[in-house]
């Protein structure tokens, strides 16, 4: 069974369809018993950090996925997700879930393009990955494919042995990154046709374990 | 880089489709959630639906359609059409789509703009405007006026003043339907086009008057459109989203090539 961490965070009904679709049970669930006894977890998120971590404190899920992470259970962070397990975001000044050290950042504004056009913020859109290291849950996607965002904040891990991936908007931003049993991406993988579908899938059969 | 949005839209009235696909065996495909799964595999970034049903009684067959194409494609689709409160907005939300789009009625009450982007988030309200183009007044200065009522009533209300004041309440995105092109097949509106686009932060997705490839090359690069809005010329089978997306890729504007 996989768990959808439920803590107020947006629509989560896109994921549990995904996964439906794929053919992998799931269940949206704020209960601690059932997140700690499930095989793995993906934890979505749309909305403000400050927010999704007082939701997360009062439903006490911000310990069960500490505990959950300590247990090697694997876990993918989707969007707001794969920002409040760093250990702050300046967006409200939230203090997170501090699985990965480092922060997450406002993209800086005004923002330009190479081509020094002005870019719009929020990031919302196609964009590619640029991948830098393998994983089992990136088995099979390739350089171009892209992958659907809508973000005003990044994650930035404080070493880059936690990026797998970054991403060019105007910077260049890590959009997927992972520690141990934890992998998370910046954009929505249930949004992002056939190669999101394919990561979701390779997760879905994943150890939590990974060579590299 | 950010890549440009080919995005199909489907008018659907009583859970039809109003215009069906023809193709080659001149097939006529009426049901919104086998079209959109058509575009899907064909290449759509992104498709927008609206919901054109006359009656509110019938509003719950959009509401399942709603539900049936979100099981069956997983890129972003966006509902319009009847969008008149947040309840309006949650049901639409909670059946599967990404976003949803509202027009006549932000412009009689602008609150739901703020009202939708507070509940849901600003990535979820799209703000659909029908432009005409007037003569430039005191109280029109860009020379494009907002219209309602599939462009039957004139509003007062200056174009690209509306779009800013749009975004500041919370939209996230605005479509932009030029009534002067729509139907001509003779091209986007390139002087509204960049006129918004580059007075506002989000993205401005171009609508109306697509009628070859070059048209939609055009507003995406000079008219600096972030998205083109594709109906007749994709429905009728004069190009299908793959080949739009070959020769602008061909021609260097950045699309989506893998899907």
């Amino acid at each position: 069974m996989i768990a959808i961490i439920d803590y107020k965070a947006g629509n989560l009904s896109s994921v549990e369809r995904a996964l439906k679709k794929l053919d992998f049970s799931c269940r949206i669930t704020q209960s601690k018993e059932e997140i700690l006894n499930c095989e793995r977890i993906i934890f979505p998120g749309v909305g403000a950090a400050g927010k999704a971590m007082a939701d997360l404190r009062q439903l006490g899920l911000d310990k069960v996925l500490k505990q959950a992470f300590e247990a090697h259970k694997p876990i993918l962070g989707i969007c707001l997700g794969a920002q409040i397990i760093l250990e702050k975001s300046e967006e409200n000044d939230a203090q997170c879930l501090g699985l990965i050290k480092g922060d997450v950042k406002l993209f800086p504004n005004p923002l330009f393009s190479e081509e020094s056009e002005r870019l719009k913020i929020p990031h919302m859109g196609w964009n590619g990955v640029h991948f830098l290291k393998r994983h089992p849950v990136l088995e099979g996607i390739t350089p171009d494919d892209e992958f659907y965002f809508v973000h005003a904040y990044y994650p930035r891990p404080a070493s880059d042995e936690y990026v797998f991936g970054t991403t060019c908007y105007g910077i260049e931003f890590p959009s997927i990154i992972g520690y141990k049993n934890l992998i998370a991406v910046q954009f929505h993988p249930e949004k992002s046709g056939p190669a999101g579908l394919r990561i979701l899938k390779n997760f879905c059969t994943w150890n939590g374990r990974h060579a590299e | 880089m950010l890549s440009k949005r080919i995005i199909p839209c489907l008018d659907v009235r009583d859970g039809k489709t109003t215009k069906g696909i023809k193709f080659k065996g001149n097939v006529d495909i009426g049901d919104p959630v086998e079209m959109a799964r058509f575009y899907y595999e064909q290449g759509a970034d992104e498709i927008v639906f609206y919901d054109i049903t006359a009656s509110s009684d019938h509003r719950d067959i959009m509401i399942d359609v709603v539900r049936r194409v979100a099981g069956e494609i997983f890129i972003p689709f966006s509902v319009g059409g009847g969008i008149r409160t947040l309840d309006d907005m949650r049901r639409v939300l909670l059946a599967g789509a990404e976003k949803v789009s509202v027009n006549t009625a932000a412009v009689q009450s602008p609150k739901i703009i703020s009202d939708g982007a507070r509940a849901f988030g600003s990535q979820c309200i799209v703000l659909g405007m029908d432009v005409k183009k007037v003569e430039a007044s005191h109280k029109i200065p860009s020379g494009y006026e907002i219209v309602i009522h599939g462009g039957r009533t004139y509003t007062g209300i200056d174009a690209l003043a509306w779009a800013k004041e749009a975004e500041g309440l919370g939209a996230g995105e605005i479509c932009l339907n030029s009534i002067d092109a729509d139907g001509t097949q003779q091209g986007y509106e390139m002087t509204l086009t960049p006129l918004i686009s580059e007075n506002v932060n989000i993205p401005v997705i171009a609508s109306g008057g697509a009628g070859n490839i070059n048209h939609i090359h055009d507003v995406l690069t000079k008219g600096k459109a972030d998205a083109a809005l594709v109906a007749s010329i994709v429905h009728y089978g004069t190009y299908t989203i793959r080949q739009i997306k070959e020769t602008l890729h061909a021609r260097d504007v950045k699309v989506r090539m893998r899907w």
